[in-house]
């Protein structure tokens, strides 16, 4: 029984290593900051919607994305023209990952018509297909057959391009995510499922929800697979970078676990008070902040200084304070936009060849 | 005009819309080497090939999400449920997945495709095998839903289907599969959301789809022939977009109504529909609006007595009798 990773050649194991892999290696200074500064602008845009969930400005649910950052930037910074992204409802860092505003996020929190879904989805529901951001998915798992489709798409019109299907690690236990690694491996499809492990699936430790590694389990679907740690930027682009170039040029899947931590509770309904302790949390953040290690290793490399580091934390919480003010002052969408955007034909009526009835009040 | 079956019609809907459009492409369980459960499929992998004909593992969650996802990027998968039936275990892609994601993305992305395959009653294979989720499916906003009785209507029903930008939901019949019918040679469609008069009448509707349309049509010609009751028979075809007009233009003409679906009688489309006739036509009405469903229980399995739970011939007489008395 192998329990070793299948995808990392063994010189890549250590951390240390994956700053001089050529794809960070290649990375110009500007772009080193670019990767830090999505970090912390993620980081101030989930603080800000925070307070605007406490002072009654969004409702439902709000999944934050504190402590995961370089998991969201450093798989999405790796996105060619005919890659895509979809992922679970803990899905505002990938958003700001592949390059949407943060404005039309933070209205579409309020429910408001400037949101990127027209205030129709919510929190969990962000989409941009311009971006090749697919979503944004309500139910855990749900999304992990489509991403699979998208690869088959890539595949079926002989793009090169490859699909990364993003899940927490409570998405491991349902069928739906077993049913989409059989298809992948049976078809040679270009996607890599990402697992994004928190450590808890709600409030259900990993150790009290999964069998065995949970990577591992590609290996009975004869599938690659690795395991990343995530509060490390550079080793999340080295390893995800050989698996997205072997799924591109190769039409081959994967699954990698990403090890991780989110520092709030499972949404803000969380009181986070009963399955883990605050010890816990303050360790990681601690010793394995994204964003702390990150800056102290270009720190250490001398491209970011404290000067930088200041403006950057300025810049982000400006920019996250100018999200909830124009999404304040953005209008709700009418009652008559209820049934706009349902069915293309409806939304299309020229183009309509249909004919009856589409509603029925 | 040549009689094909209905199987046929199905089939030659999907062969020409392969050859129209590349990015269809037809999935689904035993689709292409066993040539279709049903032999829907029959040929199309010889003429198409693998790329385009393709069998899935028996994995309905897996493939029907598989194909949602591969809408949002253009291709327009056909997927054939073997029994519609086995919607329950996808149940998440379709009405949560498939449904949704043109909403919740505020218009930005369509899900063109379509998901076909029978759903009926009355072949014994017991309650897990003989749903009709017609009511179900169209009580999710974002799907259409399309029950075709004839052959003619399953050819040109399926390929407007397949053109379609939105969700389809395609609903067959294995005990259609067989019958014959006049479908011409030259292309044609039948838009989605258009209902036909499969028989004129002045003294009774019957407002009906799928095999039930069959039934009332022999249930017609014993009533004009033993009780000279001229019946009116209004296939819908298409339950999500309906055609209500011109089921309103027959009560108006015959002011009595029977409806008569395979559906259990609990919020069914007969149901939606009496609520709409008695709100919109209440004054055209000369008696309560009837109705013949399912008889409300798990399909039973004794073949005999399955015949009765359904509605059939004999029924749809009795109901037709009462709706008129």
């Amino acid at each position: 029984m192998s329990t070793k990773p299948t995808a990392t050649p063994d010189k890549k194991d250590a951390s240390g290593s994956s700053r001089n892999a050529p794809i960070n290696a290649s990375l110009s200074a500007e772009a080193r900051i670019e990767l830090y500064r999505k970090m912390v602008r993620i980081r101030r845009f989930e603080e800000r919607s925070l307070r605007a969930y406490q002072s009654k400005k969004i409702g439902g649910f709000l999944h934050l994305y504190i402590g995961q950052e370089a998991v969201a930037v450093g798989c999405c910074s790796l996105m060619g023209e005919n890659d895509h992204v979809i992922t679970a409802y803990r899905d505002h860092g990938h958003a700001i990952a592949v390059g949407m505003d943060t404005k039309p996020l933070m209205a579409e929190l309020y429910g408001k018509v400037t949101g990127c879904s027209k205030g129709k989805g919510g929190s969990m529901h962000y989409f941009d297909p311009s971006r090749n951001y697919w979503g944004g998915h309500g139910i855990v798992g749900g999304q992990i057959p489509l991403g699979t489709g998208l690869a088959y798409a890539l595949k079926y019109k002989g793009l090169k391009g490859a699909a990364m299907a993003f899940m927490g690690d409570g998405a491991v236990n349902q069928g739906a995510v077993h049913e989409a690694y059989n298809l992948a491996a049976l078809w040679n499809l270009p996607v890599i499922f990402v697992i994004e492990n928190n450590g808890y699936s709600m409030g259900t430790s990993q150790a009290r929800s999964s069998a065995g590694e949970l990577a591992r389990r590609a290996d009975a679907y004869d599938m690659a697979w690795d395991i990343i740690n995530g509060h490390d930027l550079y080793e999340v682009r080295d390893k995800m970078d050989t698996l997205l170039t072997r799924a591109r040029e190769k039409s081959l899947p994967a699954v990698v676990e990403i090890k991780t931590y989110r520092y709030r509770g499972h949404s803000v309904a969380d009181p986070d008070k009963t399955y883990r302790n605050k010890a816990e949390i303050e360790e990681y953040q601690r010793t394995k902040d994204p964003i702390t290690l990150f800056q102290e290793t270009l720190l250490g490399e001398g491209v970011l200084t404290q000067e930088i580091i200041e403006k950057i934390d300025t810049e982000a919480r400006a920019e996250a304070e100018q999200a909830a003010e124009f999404a304040e002052a953005s209008p709700f969408p009418t009652v008559e936009d209820i049934q706009k955007d349902v069915y293309w034909e409806a939304d299309n009526p020229s183009e309509r060849k249909s004919q009856g009835r589409l509603f029925f009040n | 005009m040549p009689l094909i079956t209905y199987r046929e019609a199905l089939r030659h809907a999907m062969a020409e819309e392969l050859t129209r459009d590349e990015n269809v492409v037809i999935m689904g369980e035993e689709v292409a080497q066993f040539n279709g459960a049903y032999k829907v499929t029959e040929g199309l992998l010889e003429k198409f090939g693998p790329k385009r004909i393709v069998d899935t593992p028996i994995s309905e969650a897996g493939f029907i999400g598989m194909g949602v996802g591969a809408s949002m990027l253009g291709i327009r998968p056909v997927m054939e449920l073997m029994f519609w039936s086995f919607y329950s275990v996808a149940f998440d892609q379709i009405l949560n997945n498939a449904a949704n994601i043109r909403y919740m993305s505020g218009g930005l992305i369509n899900c063109p495709i379509v998901i076909r395959g029978p759903a009926n009653g009355g072949t014994n294979v017991g309650a897990t095998h003989s749903h009709t989720p017609e009511n179900v499916l169209a009580n999710h906003p974002g799907v259409k839903v399309v029950v075709p009785s004839t052959p003619y209507d399953a050819k040109g029903l399926l390929k407007s289907a397949i053109r379609d930008n939105d969700p389809v939901m395609f609903l067959e019949n294995t005990i259609l599969y067989g019958e014959k019918g006049e479908v011409p040679e030259e292309e044609y469609l039948v838009p989605l959301g258009k209902a036909d008069v499969k028989r004129e009448g002045t003294d009774l509707s019957i407002i009906t789809y799928g095999r039930s349309v069959l039934h009332s049509l022999k249930a017609a010609e014993i009533l004009e022939k033993e009780h000279d009751v001229s019946v009116e028979i209004v296939d819908l075809r298409s339950i999500r977009p309906l055609d209500f007009d011109t089921v309103l233009a027959s009560v108006k003409k015959t002011h009595r109504v029977l409806i008569v679906e395979e559906q259990k009688p609990f919020a069914s489309v007969g149901a939606q529909l009496s609520d709409m006739i008695q709100r919109e036509a209440f004054d055209e009405l000369d008696g309560p609006i009837h109705r013949l469903s399912t008889v409300d229980a798990p399909a039973i399995y004794s073949p005999p007595v399955e015949i009765e739970q359904l509605p059939n011939p004999q029924r749809v007489l009795k109901a037709a009798l009462e709706a008129l008395a």
